[in-house]
């Protein structure tokens, strides 16, 4: 719980405090510019929030679903299966770290190997399977398609050196 | 346009109709809805604080911050300063991957290389501060001094990789978004 605050809350207050010293700093050189700045921001912001809602949609429906089958099927003892398992599942889903943390450290807990503990936070991060209609919005389909690959690319091989220095991964 | 306008209200029809699902729920105690409740409400309040000062933050970027300076930091004449920069950037990006998008197109509309603003995203996960210090203390330091030291070289290597492809099939990122 305590790591919980830490993590979120000052993060989220060092945010507002960088947006206010931006916004004293460029009210003092200019009025004009800093009204447009805020101007701009908010019409962007209007005008991808659909795509945002849609993914909060969509993250709320697929993390229900996948919290359970996470703790159930990534506990299996076969190495190769529960990577790629938890390949799969965290390249679909994305969460907060504040969920994603503890609930690692429960598999880890259960003698869940490293190697695919790495699978499942790796991919979490890198790969986003559920923030495609925000990505491609921003990035173009062929750049959040290539971006993705690559970055699932990166997550093998990072997992399968992960599962070589832990000794896990052994021929 | 006119396509656009409709999508985004096919958008906001689907969200009400979820909305009125999640209250539903609670009125008559479907348990799986509350779990979904509590999920939404996880990543709503993020949301709800972070994308307001976020574009806010973006919309004094784009009038303030000349074209030549991102292009001498990020652009591809910048030599390897840039992935140091678009990782710098990335550790302190409060949000993750959410602000890192709308960020990462501003910059390349300022200037910046592909390779950089692909750094920039990909490593805007993997090297959040406050997220790795969560992880080092559940799972480990020497997993995530392992994760983190393996992985930005990979980034890196594959942002270069990528850039080289969009370059030569003269992508274009969209713009006005």
């Amino acid at each position: 719980m305590k790591i919980k605050l830490i993590g979120e809350g000052e993060t989220m207050q060092y945010l507002y405090i960088v947006m206010v010293v931006l916004l004293i700093i460029s009210l003092i050189l200019d009025r004009t510019k800093t009204w447009k700045s805020i101007q701009r921001g908010f019409k962007k912001l209007m005008k991808i929030l659909p795509n945002y809602l849609k993914i909060l949609v969509l993250l709320a429906l697929v993390m229900s679903f996948s919290e359970d089958f996470i703790v159930e099927y990534l506990g299996t003892q076969n190495i190769l299966l529960g990577g790629l398992l938890g390949l799969i599942i965290g390249s679909i889903t994305m969460m907060p770290g504040f969920i994603a943390y503890p609930l690692a450290g429960v598999l880890l807990a259960r003698g869940v190997s490293y190697t695919v503990i790495a699978a499942f936070v790796i991919s979490l991060k890198m790969v986003g399977v559920v923030t495609y209609p925000l990505e491609k919005e921003y990035m173009g389909v062929k750049g959040t398609l290539y971006r993705n690959i690559a970055s699932l690319i990166i997550t093998v091989i990072l997992t399968f050196m992960i599962g070589l220095y832990y000794g896990e991964v052994l021929f | 346009m006119k396509k656009n306008n409709k999508n985004h209200k096919l958008d906001y029809g689907i969200f009400i109709v979820f909305i009125l699902f999640l209250l539903g729920s609670q009125l008559f105690k479907f348990d799986m809805g509350k779990v979904i409740t509590d999920n939404f409400l996880i990543f709503a309040r993020d949301m709800l604080l972070i994308l307001p000062p976020a574009f806010i933050i973006i919309g004094l970027f784009e009038i303030w911050v000349s074209r030549e300076k991102i292009e001498n930091s990020f652009g591809s004449a910048s030599g390897i300063k840039r992935y140091i920069y678009a990782i710098l950037l990335a550790a302190t990006t409060v949000g993750g991957t959410f602000v890192a998008f709308p960020v990462a197109n501003s910059l390349y509309h300022k200037g910046a290389d592909y390779s950089s603003v692909f750094t920039y995203i990909t490593s805007a996960s993997l090297v959040m501060i406050p997220m790795s210090i969560m992880e080092a203390s559940i799972i480990g330091l020497e997993f995530t001094i392992l994760r983190i030291g393996l992985s930005l070289p990979l980034v890196v290597i594959s942002s270069i990789m990528l850039n080289k492809i969009f370059v030569k099939i003269k992508y274009d990122l969209p713009a006005d978004v």
